[in-house]
């Protein structure tokens, strides 16, 4: 185990050694981050199969890009986190703060506690799974990837969006533009299986308990009868 | 950007070191507006004891014997402590308005940072760090306080540009944000007799709180207000000689952070700000909601 003294080392270095490990044959793979008080940028950009575990809450952009490693925040994380993530895994015991998983490409971002608002905006392909609510604006223009919420949703839920799908166990306070509820298949049951699974909330929830929510694919192509609604 | 901190004290053991406290918070919030800071504190005041908060760009020549000066103007004995730039001055609760327009005639070049019974504001351009030192803050006592730490967009970086802003007896308000309606609002106000010292948005936020304030509107009704005439960007957090208040647009895209404890409320932009507060490790810590007024009262 690598311990990494935040407050001492500063961030600079935390992320250089933790971008030196790409591509490195290291038995350097599980490290742990203390003290981090709220900083900025903590283990952004890491591209190496590791596990990070951050010994309390992060600022802006934690594991922002990150590729491959496992990166578990136990307290709450700021804006942006997990934003543009490409592969891995992003684990935040407590609650995340505004764009959660923002334009993430892949991995997975998993929130065990509320995500506020605009989480998932402009997904495309991460997976996320939040165990608590997400707040207003969440996934808009989600293009693809699933987002679980095993909460409730805020206002304007999927607004614009594309083809990510969206899996609500609670109340949706309103949903956005050109998102619906469909039907919920088999194959979709499925993908709410594996992300209970994956998600660690297997314990908390079954698939039934789910609707899903979907683009309308009225705005996909401009549209003179929708000009109002774009 | 613009950083804001906040704190109200549940705990009276915890009064001396309010200062102490909002310093620290305040330097960390030094990247998020490097430009200009300020602090407003209140204390308990002596009964019937009322206290002006001046500022000067010449303190040398205007601060002179001006509690003598006042003292003269009033009929009544007035305490003078100066701070750098800024003087408190300690006269009858009664007197303030009087005194107000004394100052007026006495020393044209002085402009009113506050006026109240427990209020006091400082406030400069600089860095956090050097503005919190000039004024000794870290050395004051108080029951609630709040900080801002300024980037400007809307209006120059001047000392009356700082925050808080206090438009009102006891009251002040501070912003990170924008808002797009000030100018409108503002003529509305004016009308209405309220009066201005800058071009500035937020000091049109923190007028439309007071005036809402003097039409007998509780605190949580004024910041509910904000959410339908005020168009734009804000956090708000204002203190009342009372209580500390906080507000967010229906966006909410200015970040903001809250604390609880037995001990204290506490508000920051980020969490950073909190982080060494006694207790944070199991404090209860939240983002406020949008659109949502959250205050608290003595």
């Amino acid at each position: 185990m690598q311990t990494f003294d935040l407050e001492a080392q500063g961030l600079r270095a935390l992320n250089q050694a933790l971008h030196n490990l790409k591509d490195a044959n290291t038995n350097e793979t599980a490290w742990e981050v203390v003290n981090p008080k709220g900083s900025h940028a903590i283990a952004v950009g890491v591209d190496a199969p590791i596990d990070i575990t951050v010994r309390g809450s992060t600022g802006y952009y934690c594991a922002g890009m990150n590729k491959q490693a496992t990166i578990r925040v136990k307290g709450s994380a700021g804006p942006g986190v997990a934003e543009n993530m490409m592969s891995g895994t992003v684990i935040i015991d407590g609650d995340a703060s505004q764009y959660a998983g923002a334009t993430g490409r892949g991995g997975l971002l998993v929130i065990k506690g509320n995500a506020s608002s605009r989480c998932g905006i402009s997904m495309k392909g991460i997976d996320i799974v939040v165990h608590g609510n997400i707040g207003h604006m969440s996934c808009f223009m989600a293009q693809s990837g699933n987002i679980l919420v095993l909460g409730d949703a805020g206002d304007a839920l999927g607004d614009s969006l594309y083809e990510a799908h969206l899996f609500v166990r609670g109340t949706v306070k309103s949903l956005g533009t050109d998102c619906i509820e469909k039907e919920m298949r088999p194959e979709h049951l499925a993908i709410i299986a594996d992300l209970l699974k994956r998600g660690e909330a297997e314990h908390l929830a079954k698939p039934s308990d789910f609707k899903r929510y979907g683009s309308a694919r009225k705005l996909y192509t401009f549209n003179i009868d929708n000009a109002s609604s774009y | 950007m613009c950083g804001i901190v906040g704190l109200f004290l549940k705990d009276p053991k915890l009064e001396p070191q309010l200062g102490a406290m909002l310093t620290d918070m305040l330097i960390t919030m030094t990247d998020r507006g490097p430009d200009s800071a300020g602090i407003a504190i209140y204390s308990n005041s002596k009964v019937g004891h009322g206290k002006l908060t001046v500022q000067s760009a010449t303190p040398g020549v205007d601060f002179k014997n001006l509690d003598a000066d006042l003292g003269a103007a009033l009929g009544k004995p007035v305490l003078m402590l100066v701070k750098s730039t800024h003087a408190v001055l300690e006269v009858p609760a009664d007197q303030l308005d009087a005194a107000r327009s004394a100052l007026r005639e006495l020393r044209p070049g002085i402009k009113v940072m506050s006026s109240g019974e427990g209020i006091e504001i400082y406030k400069e351009v600089g860095l956090p760090k050097d503005v919190a030192a000039r004024f000794e803050v870290a050395k004051m006592h108080g029951t609630h306080g709040i900080g801002h730490t300024r980037m400007a967009t809307e209006s120059a970086v001047t000392t009356m540009g700082a925050h808080p802003f206090s438009t009102g007896a006891d009251q002040c308000l501070v912003h990170n944000g924008s808002l797009s309606n000030h100018n409108g609002v503002r003529r509305v106000l004016k009308q209405a007799g309220m009066t201005f010292e800058t071009e500035n948005d937020t000091e049109v936020g923190a007028a439309f709180v007071s005036h809402k304030l003097q039409q007998g509107e509780t605190l949580g009704n004024a910041l509910e207000a904000t959410l339908t005439d005020l168009d734009g960007f804000f956090t708000f957090v204002v203190g009342t000689k009372d209580g500390f208040g906080v507000v967010r647009d229906p966006i909410a895209c200015k970040p903001a952070v809250m604390a609880e404890t037995d001990q204290y409320v506490a508000f920051g932009s980020e969490y950073r700000a909190l982080v060494n507060l006694p207790g944070i490790e199991t404090a209860r810590v939240w983002e406020p909601e949008p659109a949502t007024v959250y205050f608290w009262e003595r």
